[in-house]
């Protein structure tokens, strides 16, 4: 009798996180993490595992730290003035604060909330940036890359005719996706997405969430989203950040169905935030 | 109410208008009069011979033409490294005690009469080669071109929104390829009319050539002799009882102009927008 409770009261924990996740190896790690800008604590011991090729959403209320744990990862967090990072951060179980910053950031790529093309470029010269400021010069390689991206982003199509026209001609949906191309372009093995929908309509929006249901067979992606209904759809666990703190991390099923929180419960029901 | 705001729009538009013809009208002015004046003056000898001496007429102000773009050309070489230079450091790492001198240093320089900057150049460089030259008066041109170059440089630079600077870092671009190929290469419109700006100044000094290029009937040999210049050939003969002197002295202005303006051109044509980059 007492071993039945238990079971039961452990079931709905394991249920959640779907068996083909719980396999998956492990890619980020944070543990512990804490994040400051001069005096003021950003981050407050965030520990969390972003398993390979799937999709994590962190939700929160605006100033809960959702973007400086994403960009703690990437290590953009350090191009801003006084700020300082403590615990660890690993990358397939190296600690990205011992790596160069600019291999960081090849290995993770990022998105952001507005889309913002080079303006001096065409939508080819954007997608290939990357490479060829790394010192690629083989321009049939490039072209290849250049045409898998755009593909990989969903663009192809629209933009095979006018790829040496500005990247800046684009209409939004589209500019996001040829950022998130070239954020592909280079190979990377994580990418981090700032609130990518944020500034696009219903129908770009779409898009992207799409794009990232297929982009996660070949790459891991973390969400920073303010739309619930987007974590929800496009996630396959989520994060809820609440004043620095990581308030709850599960399977987005359970998060959205029975949130063991009381907290996650009333945000993500609306009640505050 | 509607009518009133109405009349106080239309208003303040026709002042705007009215403020541009003002400040038009001095430029359409200096224009219509070198125009006119020099046009007279100018033929082929103008641009292919020497001055005459004294009392003979007809030569013209070749080596002056040729002076005047070297003497830029040195200008140049100096100002465009340290003033660009300048201007990246002020703009990406100047956010410091160290930066803000630089900053009111540069502002301090910009406003230091010209012919100061002329005096300079005659201790620096004058007093120790013992003699006029243009490489003395291309230093004074520097002086002078480098806090324009420094500051809209700064400026043109920091206009550039942030989210381009994260865009490429985060693609694992490195800081300095970021700076220069991302941030300096969005800027360069700006970066390039502050240039002209200089040149277009620089172009137009007369005294801090005074004692530093000095002046030359004949074609220099060297650059350590001094040079003949457009602008001092204008001040020498401007101020001449001779008439063809000063038939030659406005030509010798409205060539001065059309040189700046055929170099603005250029340049902007060479460094418009395009988004071909191969």
């Amino acid at each position: 009798m007492q071993k039945e409770i238990s079971t039961i009261s452990v079931q709905p924990t394991v249920a959640a996180v779907p068996v083909e996740l719980a396999s998956k190896r492990e890619k980020i790690s944070a543990h512990q993490v804490c994040a400051f800008f001069g005096q003021n604590q950003a981050l407050k011991n965030i520990s969390l595992s972003i398993p390979e090729h799937s999709v994590v959403a962190i939700i929160g209320p605006s100033g809960c730290g959702k973007s400086t744990f994403l960009r703690s990862v990437n290590r953009m967090h350090e191009m801003i003035p006084e700020s300082r990072i403590t615990g660890t951060l690993t990358l397939d179980g190296e600690d990205i604060y011992q790596m160069d910053a600019v291999q960081v950031r090849r290995r993770i790529g990022m998105v952001f909330q507005k889309p913002n093309p080079f303006p001096t470029m065409s939508i080819a010269d954007n997608v290939s940036a990357g490479l060829r400021m790394n010192g690629m010069r083989d321009r049939r390689r490039i072209e290849e890359i250049v045409e898998r991206s755009l593909r990989q982003a969903a663009l192809w199509n629209e933009v095979k005719d006018s790829l040496f026209k500005g990247g800046m001609s684009l209409s939004g949906g589209q500019q996001q996706r040829l950022c998130i191309a070239r954020a592909l372009a280079v190979s990377p093995d994580v990418l981090l997405m700032d609130e990518p929908a944020s500034a696009l309509d219903p129908i770009s929006t779409a898009k992207i969430e799409e794009l990232m249901y297929e982009l996660k067979k070949d790459y891991t992606i973390v969400i920073v989203t303010h739309n619930m209904q987007q974590a929800a759809r496009v996630s396959d666990r989520t994060a809820f950040f609440y004043m620095g703190e990581l308030i709850e991390y599960d399977g987005t099923k359970k998060i959205f169905t029975m949130p063991s929180k009381k907290q996650t419960e009333e945000y993500i029901t609306g009640r505050f935030g | 109410m509607f009518r009133y705001r109405k009349i106080k729009s239309t208003a303040l538009y026709a002042l705007c208008v009215a403020s541009v013809l003002l400040a038009l009208i001095p430029l359409l002015l200096i224009f219509y009069r070198t125009l006119s004046f020099g046009f007279t003056a100018l033929n082929l000898d103008f641009f292919t011979q020497l001055p005459k001496p004294v009392g003979e007429s007809g030569g013209g102000l070749a080596n002056a033409i040729v002076g005047t773009m070297i003497l830029v050309g040195i200008g140049c070489c100096l100002s465009l490294p340290v003033g660009i230079l300048s201007g990246i450091y002020l703009s990406e790492y100047g956010q410091n005690v160290f930066g803000t001198s630089v900053r009111f240093l540069t502002d301090v320089l910009s406003g230091v009469p010209s012919i100061v900057t002329g005096v300079v150049a005659y201790t620096l460089v004058v007093i120790p080669m013992k003699h006029f030259s243009a490489y003395a008066g291309g230093v004074a041109l520097a002086i002078l071109m480098i806090p324009t170059i420094t500051r809209t440089t700064e400026e043109m630079m920091k206009t550039v929104p942030h989210s381009y600077r994260e865009a490429a870092l985060a693609l694992g671009i490195s800081e300095w390829k970021t700076t220069l190929r991302i941030i300096l290469r969005t800027s360069l419109g700006g970066v390039v009319t502050g240039v002209m700006l200089a040149i277009a100044r620089a172009a137009g000094e007369t005294a801090p050539l005074l004692f530093t290029a000095l002046n030359n009937r004949f074609w220099h040999t060297t650059l350590d002799q001094p040079i003949a210049s457009l602008t001092v050939f204008i001040y020498n003969y401007g101020v001449s009882p001779f008439d063809d002197w000063i038939a030659q002295a406005w030509a010798g202005a409205l060539v001065l102009m059309l040189m700046i303006l055929l170099l603005s051109i250029a340049v902007r044509f060479a460094t418009r927008k395009r988004y071909h980059e191969h």
